[in-house]
């Protein structure tokens, strides 16, 4: 049976077994091969794209629980955090950094002026095997803080 | 101390080439080619050879006919930004404007030499050669602009892809579209050409950004766990009982074919006999391959190791030690004689137990066959290794086999061994199609090759003047290079052979008198698992004994630590140092260690039940060292034995600094990997195989685990080492000892736990 959702703002209709996790859908029948595949357990956050806007562990969420709703991946992504991600040099392999920057952008949009506990706390769930942690850290600091600005 | 042999063959894989090679640089129609070809077949003009293609040049960089310079980068990209740092060298040299420089990252071609990225060797391997290459092909612009502006060539100088002459300027992109360039370098001429001292660069040294992060941001970077090709199907592996010697007797996957997409389970035969025992679940998706695995029955006779416990391994270490057995790495004269007539023997045991990987993307490879030819599509680190295993597992000629480069979801050591792209390319010969073999989270674990449990034995004499007189080391672990590349061995002077990279760092700069260091190739270890190369590999356990070991005969003399590891470093005899790798020997050692003692605070009143430890290490290799110390700060709850890092200082003098943004990241990371293998991370075998298998039990360090950092280098003009690996070694051991100065607990088994801290905590 078919399930239709919005990928990246567009609608798309898959006709996969409605218990296939949303990871494997965007990457291997849709092609946005930018979520990850880490642990397949919903413990490093490689995966991580937003259902609705809210960041969410694609390889624990089965296709059938996105029916009708609306996923970003790292592609349909336009966001700051990004922009800081590149000015502080955040990313070593690289690999991990989709997810954690769908975490970072999650999290800023709850909560756009995050403490450095506020920010570890929704990030701790993220892994980073290179361990660039300070780095994105500082990178979702300085994403934070540039929103904060006053317009001039 | 005997030259560790296996070094200079690997050091020498760039260099050898020069010596049978000159350097070109010469039109074609795409634009300006600057390579490295054999002498040979040369001739006189480079511009024909290029043209009539007569050899296969090992192409280092080209210049287009807009002035694009494309640099090919042989090196495996896994978060090092190495690509990024190569150009720069070249374009430093060069006078390369920075925007107008891309990276090609190369296949596994023969023409472009000895495939390796490991060991923090890049940089140390290629300074020298990339600069005066980029230095030839800046001459070469000068003297074409001069000719073509009629003017003397000494009149013109190069600035960001622009010659002047005078008040006259032609860019890089006009000198190539005239298409005069015709010039051949012998390899003497190359090495004569002058290269920048450290105060006329105007790149290296200075800020950049990495050119492989933009697309790390926004999901474009590409892996090898991204590849596809038309028409492949996916492959789950169904792992057997022990790494070797299990056969599968009977596979029943009758219930797999209720499940839609599966199309059979690959039983695989491996003429290389690198993944005995091995069975495919073949589908048209990963999710159906991973479902029909899970329901799938084989029936084993398994291996004899398939009862082997982390306990074993370790008591089978134990046992080797106490036998006469392994290699004398070190052995001076009079060892025996030094221990019988010391005042005393200072003796502790040493242990470390099995590390994962873990890297980010479980290992995976996409296997094609097209008329004979046969493609893999994977990240790896050694292509040169991996490439004859799999020219055996398919019997095929070795350059029947190209490897395509991908971007690494994380080294460390693991893609060194390419044992996974072996069930790939068997799965596409049985099935006459592409395969796509990606290893589950908890396949990647079982089947890693990880850091091997070791035990070590440390002794020193200390005369009637509490002199230290003498020391012994002794370390028993899985030799990851007797197991994959034997020819990297070397051999001790009692001619048995060693693993130079799993006792590195036992060839330490302290003075210490008679001095005997014995390697132990632990069997058990090599029977039950592959032992992998692990960031740093050697140091990570030879170290801990040491810069332990060295703290507990300073406390044992009464010493303050950082003091006697000073009156240990002295810049004579053996530890004189030589040039050009390790100029100043000891004392650079000594100048990092009282750096950081300055920077950290070292001797100043800590709060109760805080501590100060510090440790040092030279990296991974004698001959290639990064000078590291590094002083942890930590508060320890007497009651659980919790132990909580607070900080972290580390000063390396790794000689010139390339790119100092990518030379802090890669050492913010090895420090936090020091930190994670100390108290986060670790698993055991049981049963033949790692317990741990994934994130709900193995836990590598998280951000809230994360110390404070403190990272200095010092500012240094000498040949370029490494960074992927040096702080990692420290910091395990410089936990430890602050653990003990906290609260007086001594443990001596890595990773650290808060149970171990307990016990060990005399009772107030």
């Amino acid at each position: 049976m078919a399930t239709t959702f919005k990928l990246n703002g567009v609608e798309v209709k898959v006709d996969v077994p409605a218990d296939t996790p949303l990871l494997w859908v965007v990457r291997d029948e849709l092609n946005y091969k930018g979520t990850k595949f880490g642990c397949g357990i919903g413990l490093c956050g490689a995966c991580t794209v937003h259902v609705n806007g809210v960041a969410q562990r694609s390889c624990i969420t089965p296709l059938a629980s996105v029916a009708d709703q609306s996923i970003t991946t790292i592609e349909g992504l336009d966001h700051p955090v990004q922009q800081a991600w590149v000015d502080v040099q955040a990313p070593q392999c690289g690999y991990c950094q989709s997810g954690q920057i769908m975490q970072a952008a999650s999290l800023l949009k709850q909560n756009p002026a995050p403490t450095d506990s506020e920010i570890t706390a929704a990030m701790d769930g993220n892994l980073c095997r290179c361990m660039a942690y300070k780095r994105i850290q500082a990178a979702i600091r300085l994403a934070s803080d540039r929103n904060q600005e006053p317009l001039s | 101390m005997k030259k560790l042999s296996h070094l200079q063959k690997m050091s020498s894989t760039g260099s050898a080439q020069i010596t049978r090679r000159g350097f070109l640089i010469g039109a074609s129609t795409a634009g300006l080619t600057m390579a490295f070809a054999p002498l040979g077949v040369l001739g006189a003009s480079a511009t024909a050879a290029i043209s009539n293609g007569q050899f296969e040049p090992t192409v280092w960089f080209s210049i287009d006919k807009d002035g694009l310079i494309l640099v090919n980068v042989g090196e495996a990209e896994m978060g090092q930004h190495v690509g990024t740092a190569l150009a720069r060298i070249i374009a430093e040299e060069l006078e390369a404007d920075w925007q107008d420089v891309r990276l090609n990252y190369v296949d596994s071609e023969a023409r472009y030499g000895y495939r390796v990225t490991g060991g923090s060797w890049s940089m140390w391997q290629n300074f020298e050669l990339l600069s005066r290459a980029g230095a030839a092909g800046r001459q070469v612009l000068i003297d074409a602009a001069a000719i073509m502006l009629n003017e003397s060539a000494f009149k013109c100088r190069a600035e960001n892809s622009v010659v002047w002459c005078g008040d006259r300027q032609l860019s890089y992109a006009e000198i190539v579209q005239a298409g005069k360039v015709d010039r051949v370098f012998t390899d003497s001429e190359l090495a004569a050409m002058p290269i920048k001292s450290a105060a006329q660069r105007k790149l290296l040294g200075g800020d950049y950004a990495a050119l492989d992060i933009p697309d790390k941001t926004s999901g474009q970077a590409v892996y090898g766990i991204d590849a596809e090709l038309p028409g492949m199907v996916y492959a789950k592996p169904i792992l057997p009982p022990t790494r070797y010697g299990s056969t599968i007797l009977k596979v029943d996957d009758e219930q797999a074919r209720e499940v839609k997409g599966y199309a059979q389970t690959l039983v695989l035969d491996d003429p290389s006999g690198t993944v005995p025992g091995w069975a495919l679940v073949i589908a048209d998706s990963y999710h159906a391959a991973l479902k029909a695995a899970a329901v799938i029955d084989v029936e084993y006779e398994a291996g004899d190791t398939a009862n082997v416990a982390e306990a074993d391994i370790l008591d089978h270490g134990r046992h080797l030690i106490d036998s006469k057995k392994g290699s004398l790495v070190i052995d001076d004269e009079g060892v025996d004689a030094t221990f019988r007539d010391a005042e005393r023997v200072l003796s502790q045991e040493y242990t470390t137990g099995t590390v994962l990987h873990f890297q980010m993307e479980p290992v995976n490879a996409l296997a094609l066959e097209t008329n004979g030819r046969w493609e893999l599509h994977t990240g790896n680190q050694w292509q040169s290794l991996a490439l004859p295993v799999y020219a055996q597992a398919l019997g095929v000629p070795e350059s029947q086999i190209l490897m395509k480069t991908y971007l690494l979801g994380g080294g460390f050591g693991r893609r060194l061994n390419g044992d996974y792209g072996v069930p790939a390319l068997l799965a596409a010969k049985a099935l006459g199609k592409p395969v796509k073999v990606v290893l589950s989270r908890e396949d990647d674990s079982r089947f890693d090759s990880p850091r091997s449990a070791s035990v070590q034995k440390m002794q020193v004499a200390i005369d009637d003047k509490n002199r230290v007189i003498g020391m012994q080391h002794h370390s028993a672990a899985g030799w990851p290079t007797e197991v994959m590349a034997g020819f990297f061995l070397g051999t001790g002077s009692n001619g048995e052979k060693f693993d130079p990279f799993a006792i590195n760092g036992a060839n330490h700069w302290y003075t210490v008198g008679q001095h005997r260091v014995r390697a132990i190739s632990n069997d058990l270890a090599s029977r039950t698992f592959r032992p992998g190369w692990l960031r740093s590999v050697g140091p990570g356990w030879t170290n801990w004994a040491l810069e332990s070991f060295m703290d507990e005969t300073a406390h044992a003399l009464g010493v303050d630590p950082v003091k006697f590891r000073l009156q240990h470093l002295q810049s004579r005899g053996r530890n004189a140092g030589s040039a050009p790798n390790s100029i100043g020997g000891a004392s650079r050692l000594a100048t990092v260690l009282k750096r950081v003692a300055q920077k950290s605070g070292w001797g100043a009143q800590m709060p109760i039940d805080h501590g100060m430890g510090v440790a040092t290490t030279f990296g991974q290799e004698r001959d290639m060292p990064t000078w590291t110390a590094c002083v942890a700060e930590v508060a320890v709850d007497r009651e659980s034995g919790a132990v909580t890092l607070k900080k972290l200082t580390l000063v390396l003098d790794a000689g010139t600094i390339i790119h100092p943004d990518g030379a802090l990241a890669q050492t913010e990371g090895a420090a936090l990997w020091g930190v994670s293998m100390a108290l986060h991370e670790g698993t055991q075998f049981e049963a033949g195989e790692v317990a741990a298998r994934n994130l709900d039990r193995y836990t590598p360090l998280r951000m809230s685990d994360m110390p404070a950092l403190d990272i200095e280098f010092i500012d240094s003009e000498y040949l370029s080492m490494g960074l992927g690996e040096p702080a990692t070694t420290a910091v395990g051991p410089a936990i430890a000892n602050a653990i003990f100065a906290a609260v007086g607990a001594r443990v001596r088994h890595l990773p650290i736990t808060a149970a171990a801290v307990r016990d060990a905590t005399p009772k107030v």
